[in-house]
């Protein structure tokens, strides 16, 4: 509850002041809203991208070290207002078998997402009702709430410890996430973000009881002419199972002229 | 070198250390006690797959699978309504509070699967709704009550799996990664476990619920462990101080006994801590049988201390005289032990590497210390015997024994030949078989959650890999086909199988669904890419936990069909694999089949186990064979010796087969053990032959009766002993230690019957052929 308030002071606060002023010291903040604090800038340093398209290859490797490739593009519309987030559409290249599927998702934050789902083997869009989020993306270690953008909305946080990354020599700020949405597949998650471009580097995932069974590691973070930050690398590792999922994401392509008719369902069987 | 040279080195150690008496003491007990500090690492093992070895190929596929799959480990909640009626708003409240306290409190799980939590899909026209079969249980109403009932018994993939088919019981199944380099985790687990047990049956009065699955099962083990070092061990010490004191009625002697195996067990548990052993109910027996045979060790030469200090000798030259005699046979009885225990690192199963390496680390340790502590320790100790004032009873006895062997050695020969051959020809009638939760005695959790959850549920799984051979494969019409045949012709094993998941079965559910729920659907999809796209909706709609992982690899070209089994023995699960192997030979189109699971390896480790004992064995018998030729100098003395050995441990197999029948597999350590056990009374009645006969020049009839006089009694007294000590390691909760006591313990009274009649019977036969050459000879 004082988090929910927390939150919405940060926003009106937020929405009151011009971008510069977050490069105050938060250090004698409490620690929820230090925590938020990092959070929102991090956000805020997203805001405004608009849209984007990207090519995304995703390798799965299991225990044993054996991997597998998919391929997929997601073109992404920036969220309009609170309470909903990006929509997103996610068309799926291989296995040769699933070609021309197309998920197309409406993000909530704290409800399920709307999804609809084209098959081509069918020829016909199928809406799916379900609480998925928190279960795994087409067989990856990603699950849906991995995925989705970190819309603030989502967690109430708060910071836990400033860290130097021992491989990078990063200055890294750890904010423990608590998801509000009661279906999460997790009890928390502590992210290290960059004190410097306000980015998480790493993630770490516990399960419902509490104990860390995933680790996400951000990489080769780049910075486009916009101005936006985006991690062309991400790998999750599940140390429960010993499998393990790589994104490769291509060159991003921000502001392109999609618009929200681009992400009705109507447009599936169009594609 | 000759008997006369090892009296006088067995002499010298005596002397030497009644000599340096305390430094020797304190050297042992600081030498001991260091060794014996690295027990204070040792810890269970956290693992049912400690019993196989990292070379086993049944072991190599199981792992193999789980790396593709995930470990199928799991804890799993029976629970079962005492009104026989699972579908009641008071019970499906129970299992969802159930399914979400694994989710919470059982650590590494990854997937929880329950009646509530049943991803129940269903299709309205392009709707497809994927939703807790049961989500919020306290707003049913009895006509959901009847919804929920018929959605689930007419589902393959929950009637029988989470409900039993009767809807009188139902689990909840968490699937648990626990780390096996962690040790102690199953058993943390396990108590998780208990704890939400606990706590559910009060929340909800009217349930049982009993524990099951891998994880109980490897907890158990430990718990096995425990519950035996806690009852045999301090019966052993319990037998250990009335043999003694009756034997030996001097408690300076029963101190001096009980200082030596304390010790002994020191170094062997220390040396097990050192090399990292992790502790099984079957590593646990290494302590019992350590005290077993190192009293056995004591007894020899305190028997010959009093024996001489009853002829009146000073306590000192008892002691010296005592070790002399007895230097030579406990130097090879020891050394022969420790080889045959040193041979269990033959066997496949490395629990009994580390039974025999203890074993034989604390064998070692009781021989060094009988011939350097134990006489410095009785000659500080205060200590006296009656003087003789006659002979006693038992020495009476053996005189008599020996009488009537004397008269009639071909009468003994001749019977105990025919009754030998008449058991070792039931040999081969034994068969190996167990049921490894059987391996449990009945007073344990683990087993009487096993026997009340096996008529609704089964007790465990098998695995079967299928393998299209080709990635993407998986949703091939025609693979799915033979997924689907296969899964049918599983369940018409109603015996062996109590439930089937395949994947067969979510695609026709996945079928229907995605076809407006029309009953008409519910078939295998014909379009491979269709079948390949239903997948990926399922995977995009199913929540954590309950995902395909672990049911379909990553690159689509294998599936996992799991068949819950009914508590059969490895005999009846080695059948039905074979049969499986058979009809996927016949009907599996050539694709690629691998039968894993736990179940299929304990159904598999008894064969390999004796085969490589076999090996081990027939190593021991070519080691007792060149060891007692050298020490005795004799060829014909190393056949004898083999002959007396080998002979009553195949004619306790024979009885075995006779009286019980079936075997498991812990009968591979028994040959090797009592092997080197026995060789013993060999030793000890042949050294005493042997110093009559050619030290001192006595006939053969002479010598056999010095025999008997002088090991007759020490030798029923070790049979006493190490019967009584492997007696009580047939009391164990854990079975596979019974077996291997009782058999054990069979085969050292029949050792000694053939060492106290057969052997001099050979010798008397043998002797009297060349006492008429030779007499012959110098007629002529």
């Amino acid at each position: 509850m004082i988090s929910r308030v927390v939150t919405a002071l940060s926003m009106a606060s937020a929405l009151a002041l011009p971008l510069g002023a977050f490069a105050e010291d938060l250090a004698g903040l409490p620690p929820e809203e230090r925590g938020y604090r990092i959070m929102e800038r991090s956000d805020l340093s997203d805001a405004g991208f608009g849209s984007s398209t990207v090519d995304l290859t995703m390798t799965l490797t299991d225990g044993s070290g054996r991997s597998t490739v998919r391929n997929m593009q997601i073109d992404t519309l920036e969220k309009r207002g609170n309470g909903n987030g990006d929509k997103s559409l996610t068309r799926f290249f291989s296995p040769p078998d699933v070609e021309g599927t197309a998920l197309l998702s409406h993000a909530r934050i704290l409800d399920p997402d709307d999804q609809w789902l084209y098959l081509p083997g069918l020829r016909r869009v199928k809406r799916i009702s379900s609480s998925n989020k928190s279960g795994p993306f087409v067989g990856s270690e990603f699950a849906f709430e991995d995925l989705t953008a970190n819309e603030l909305g989502k967690y109430a946080y708060r910071y836990l410890e400033t860290v130097q990354d021992a491989a990078t020599g990063l200055e890294l700020d750890v904010v423990e996430c608590k998801p509000l949405y009661e279906r999460s597949g997790y009890s928390k998650l502590h992210c290290y973000v960059d004190a410097e471009i306000h980015q998480s580097r790493r993630v770490e995932f516990f399960d419902r009881g509490g104990r860390l069974f995933k680790t996400l590691e951000l990489l080769d973070y780049r910075q486009s002419t916009d101005g936006f930050w985006r991690a062309h690398e991400q790998v999750m590792t599940n140390h429960l199972t010993g499998k393990a999922t790589t994104l490769r994401f291509g060159e991003f392509e921000f502001g392109i002229s999609l618009n929200q008719r681009d992400f009705e369902p109507s447009i599936l069987d169009r594609l | 070198m000759n008997p006369q040279h090892w009296e006088r080195l067995g002499r010298s150690f005596a002397e030497a250390s009644i000599r340096l008496r305390w430094l020797v003491i304190a050297l042992s007990v600081a030498l001991s006690i260091g060794i014996g500090y690295g027990a204070s690492t040792l810890q269970f093992a956290g693992d049912y797959r400690v019993f196989f070895g990292p070379d086993n190929p049944d072991f190599v596929a199981n792992e193999r699978a789980q790396a593709t799959f995930g470990k199928p480990d799991n804890v799993v909640f029976v629970i079962i309504p005492d009104d026989g009626e699972v579908f009641t708003s008071d019970t499906l409240r129970a299992v969802h509070a159930l399914t979400e306290a694994a989710w919470t409190g059982i650590p590494y799980v990854s997937r929880v699967d329950s009646l509530t939590n049943f991803q129940n899909t269903q299709g309205d026209g392009d709707n497809l709704i994927v939703e807790d079969l049961v989500f919020d249980p306290t707003t049913l109403s009895e006509t959901s009550l009847a919804e929920v009932r018929r959605a689930a018994m007419q589902e393959p993939l929950v009637n029988g799996f989470v409900v039993s088919p009767g809807a009188d019981a139902t689990l909840v199944n968490a699937v648990v990664q626990l780390p096996s380099e962690i040790p102690n985790m199953a058993s943390q687990a396990n108590s998780v476990a208990r704890d939400i047990r606990d706590r559910i049956e009060a929340e909800f009065p009217g349930h049982t619920i009993h524990i099951t699955g891998v994880a109980s099962l490897s907890a158990a083990f430990e718990e096995a462990g425990v519950a035996d070092s806690s009852t045999l061990i301090p019966a052993v010490y319990g037998l250990i101080l009335v043999v003694m004191l009756v034997a030996l009625r001097s408690l300076s002697a029963v101190l001096a006994s009980l200082l030596l195996i304390l010790l002994s067990t020191f170094v062997g548990m220390g040396v097990g801590g050192l090399a990292g052993v992790e502790l099984t109910p079957i590593s646990l027996a290494a302590p019992t049988i350590i005290l077993t045979i190192a009293v056995a060790d004591a007894i020899h030469v305190i028997a010959g201390v009093r024996g001489e200090m009853r002829r009146k000798a000073s306590r000192r030259d008892a002691i010296i005289q005592s070790l002399g005699l007895n230097f030579l046979p406990i130097g090879i009885t020891s050394l022969t032990t420790v080889i045959g225990f040193l041979t269990l690192n033959f066997s496949d199963s490395p629990p009994f590497h580390h039974l025999g390496n203890m074993t034989a680390a604390g064998i070692a340790a009781a021989w060094l210390l009988s011939i350097t502590f134990l006489p410095a320790l009785l000659s500080v100790l205060p200590m006296s015997f009656r003087q003789a004032t006659g002979s006693d009873g038992r020495t009476g006895t053996m005189t008599r024994v020996a009488s009537g062997v004397i008269s009639a050695p071909r009468a003994f020969l001749g019977a105990l030949a025919v009754g030998s051959a008449a058991a070792i020809a039931y040999t081969p009638t034994i068969e190996i078989n167990d049921q490894w939760s059987k391996y449990f005695d009945q007073s344990l959790e683990f087993r009487q959650a096993i026997d009340a959850s096996d008529p609704y549920f089964g007790s465990d799984t098998v695995e079967f890999i299928l393998d299209p051979g080709a990635p993407g494969e998986v949703v091939d019409p025609e693979f799915l086909a033979v997924v689907d045949a296969f899964a049918a012709w599983l369940r018409e094993q109603p015996s062996d199988v109590a439930h089937v998941f395949a994947l067969s079965d979510i695609m026709k559910r996945l079928n229907r669904n995605l076809n407006g729920d029309d009953p008409a659907f519910y078939r295998l999809p014909e379009d491979q890419a269709l079948a390949s796209q239903y997948l990926l909706v399922y995977e995009l709609s199913l929540p954590y936990g309950l995902g395909l992982n672990d049911r379909v690899d990553i690159d689509r070209q294998s599936t996992r069909v799991t068949a819950s089994m009914r508590d059969i023995s490895t005999g009846e699960t080695r059948d039905f694999v074979s049969k499986a192997e058979a009809w996927f030979a016949a009907n599996g189109r050539g694709y690629g089949l691998e039968v894993t699971g736990p179940k299929v390896l304990f159904a598999f480790v008894a064969d390999r186990n004796i085969q490589a004992a076999a090996d081990g064995a027939i190593y021991l018998i070519i080691a007792i064979l060149v060891i007692l030729t050298v020490a005795f100098r004799s060829l014909s003395v190393g056949l004898l010796s083999v002959i007396a050995n080998v002979l009553p441990i195949l004619t306790a197999f024979g009885i075995w087969a006779l009286l019980v029948g079936v075997v498991g597999f812990s009968i591979a350590a028994v040959g090797a053990v009592a092997v080197g056990l026995v060789v013993d009374f060999t030793v000890h009645f042949l050294s005493k032959y042997d110093h009559r006969r050619h030290a001192e020049g006595g006939s053969v009839v002479d010598a056999v009766r010095y025999a008997f006089d002088t090991a007759g009694q020490a030798i029923v007294l070790t049979t006493v002993i190490l019967a009584s000590g492997f007696a009580i390691l047939a009391t164990s909760t854990f079975k596979l230690n019974a077996d291997m006591g009782l058999l054990t313990a069979i085969s050292i009274v029949l050792a000694m019957l053939v060492n106290l009649l057969l052997v001099p019977a050979i010798l008397l036969i043998a002797g009297q052929r060349i006492q008429s050459v030779e007499s012959h000879t110098t007629a002529s």
